[in-house]
């Protein structure tokens, strides 16, 4: 008799835990004996604490930048995430996975990139983006632009200083209110398109944020004319096992976990629940 | 193919030969219908029922089963509960064999699942060939399951003092040998089941006013149906529809911690893509809020993506047990002949 489970996860160890906003918190994680996690940028894990529950969690740290570890940065907003919220380094959680289809970096090697995460969907994008960081000279022009609600809510903020610090990469930021110590861009993230032109058939455009914002950033990339081929998504969808079966991911007849999560605009812009 | 002949008096003595040696399962009477259950006496075995509330799933993917526990005293140790006994399913329908089959990929597939899989390893079929459909919600013969050319170890047919036995595998051919007090068929054996066989076709009907071959194209030419919306008014969200269904195997997965904290389990239990919560995510996004998107979905994934998504098997056995569950009175077999027609 078989004696393992795909739903039985590895106990992975939290060697470092890292506040960046008020809501979320950046966790380093080391899975049993060093393993590597062998992940592609864009895919997810499942997390789960004991006890309490399991979801799915993009990973956010470069496989370039793997180091024995992986990171997750997670957003409290429900049971799993308020429980490893409340967990200090040393604590274990579990971890199966790597799971879905990510960003595949063949065809944007030696293209223009045009990175727009809003909010919390740079997590993701931001293991795509350090890989294309550490491979730079794979690739044509380095564009982000970048959306959150607050100056408090911006992710990374060392890490945003070295894309704005560097001349290879365009780096533009926004948040849709400022305050009083805020100098840069105000307004929505779509305000931010205009301040760049690309070449659309030589550029690869990658999104990721709150349903509410696709629609919009879709509009401004469609617009400047990047084919629908040569747009990804990273969609979210609640997820029980990760691996097609347990049925609540579905997209139609896609399941976000396999199919997915990523997938290009031409995918799935027929499919009225995918957006 | 060998053909045996087991006299009806020796069912009963079949029963408790496979009760020393294996979990009997088998349909019986529960008030005036019938369910798939243990059978503990053989006289509690109703070869002559109609059709069950739930399917035999119930057998392989149980309502409710421990799939991991994690003893967190000390380095946390991860156990996967894989959980089978060597059962016998006796007096599955024909419709229901498809349906496993259907199981038997979905949990197989990509990432094998060794809880189902374990199960359904030590599960032999003893299936029934059936002679008159179940009653009026019956369309086995549209969806073409109202018999079954594999997927049982033993296949009987009523010939009227006996039942025929087919052997559809080397574990039904020793189940056959062991446990069966059959003999040989003879001529008038084999015209008694050609009757049977060929009296029974013209007792069901077609119900579908299309090939149900065409239900992908019907479908995708439907997704914006106004009948979606009808549905979505007259359904309660119960999910007595995916309870029911042979077909339906979506899952949750509930963790929970011992009161002493020391011990932590997961449990897979039944979901339903009806269910209001089944889409929702922790942001509090739900993709299929409406109910109408949700029996949407149902319809999708019975009449065409399951089938798109596994080889030769259909999503929709023609059981009709959806349609006896529901209280609203939402009729699989209308729907499919209502957006056809439109």
């Amino acid at each position: 008799m078989t004696d393992t489970s795909i739903y039985a996860p590895a106990m992975a160890r939290l060697v470092n835990v890292r506040p960046l906003t008020e809501l979320e918190k950046l966790f380093t994680i080391e899975l049993p004996g060093g393993q590597s996690l062998g992940h592609d940028p864009g895919q997810f894990v499942m997390l789960a604490i004991p006890g309490v529950g399991e979801a799915p969690i993009s990973i956010t740290s470069s496989p370039s930048r793997s180091n024995g570890t992986f990171e997750l940065c997670v957003r409290r907003v429900g049971d799993v995430t308020q429980a490893l919220h409340r967990l200090e380094a040393g604590a274990r959680v579990g971890i199966r996975g790597p799971f879905g289809h990510g960003f595949p970096l063949q065809p944007m090697r030696g293209k223009d990139l045009l990175f727009a995460p809003g909010g919390l969907g740079l997590a993701p994008l931001r293991s795509l983006i350090n890989q294309v960081l550490d491979e730079r000279s794979s690739f044509g022009r380095v564009i982000i632009l970048y959306g959150a609600k607050r100056p408090a809510e911006l992710l990374f903020r060392d890490e945003l200083d070295e894309w704005a610090a560097r001349d290879d990469v365009e780096f533009h930021v926004t948040v849709d209110r400022g305050d009083e110590s805020w100098k840069g861009n105000v307004g929505v993230i779509t305000t931010l398109f205009p301040k760049v032109t690309v070449d659309p058939r030589n550029t690869v455009a990658v999104t990721c944020g709150p349903p509410i914002m696709y629609r919009f950033v879709l509009m401004e990339m469609l617009g400047k004319g990047i084919p629908e081929t040569q747009i990804y998504l990273s969609l979210e969808r609640r997820m029980k096992c990760g691996v097609g079966k347990c049925g609540h991911c579905q997209i139609n007849n896609l399941y976000c976990c396999q199919n997915g999560p990523v997938f290009t605009y031409a995918q799935i812009k027929n499919i009225p629940e995918a957006l | 193919m060998r053909l045996r002949i087991l006299p009806k008096t020796e069912i009963p003595p079949m029963v408790r030969a496979l009760q020393a040696d294996y979990r009997v399962m088998g349909p019986k009477a529960k008030g005036p219908q019938f369910v798939f259950a243990p059978i503990d006496d053989p006289a509690e075995l109703r070869l002559d029922y109609n059709i069950t509330i739930l399917p035999p799933k119930v057998a392989l993917q149980p309502p409710e089963e421990r799939v991991v526990t994690i003893d967190l005293r000390g380095e946390p140790a991860v156990q996967p509960v894989i959980e089978a006994v060597p059962t016998v399913i006796l007096g599955a329908h024909t419709c229901d064999l498809h349906a496993l089959r259907l199981l038997d990929q979905a949990f197989a597939n990509d990432y094998p699942d060794a809880h189902y899989l374990e199960r359904r390893k030590q599960t032999l079929i003893v299936s029934i060939e059936c002679l008159s459909p179940c009653d009026e919600h019956s369309f086995c013969k549209d969806m073409g399951t109202l018999t079954a050319e594999s997927g049982y170890d033993l296949h009987l047919t009523d010939i009227g003092d006996a039942y025929t036995v087919h052997v559809g595998s080397e574990a039904g051919e020793r189940l056959l040998e062991k446990y069966l007090n059959s003999r040989a068929a003879v001529d008038a054996d084999v015209r008694r089941l050609n009757d049977a066989l060929s009296a029974k076709w013209p007792r069901f009907t077609y119900r579908l006013t299309f090939d149900a071959a065409e239900l992908p194209t019907i479908l995708a030419r439907a997704y914006d149906h106004p009948i979606w919306k009808e549905l979505g008014e007259r359904c309660l969200a119960c999910a007595s529809c995916t309870n029911v269904c042979p077909t339906c195997y979506c899952f949750n997965m509930i963790d929970s911690m011992a009161l002493t904290q020391d011990q932590a389990e997961r449990i897979r239990r039944w979901d339903s893509c009806q269910l209001d919560e089944f889409a929702r995510v922790a942001g509090g996004e739900n993709f299929r809020e409406a109910r109408a998107a949700r029996q949407r979905h149902r319809f999708f994934r019975k009449g065409k993506w399951l089938s798109e998504r596994f080889e030769g098997v259909r999503g929709c056995v023609g059981c009709g047990r959806c349609i006896r569950a529901c209280v609203a009175k939402i009729n699989i077999v209308d729907t499919f002949n209502a957006i056809k027609t439109a």
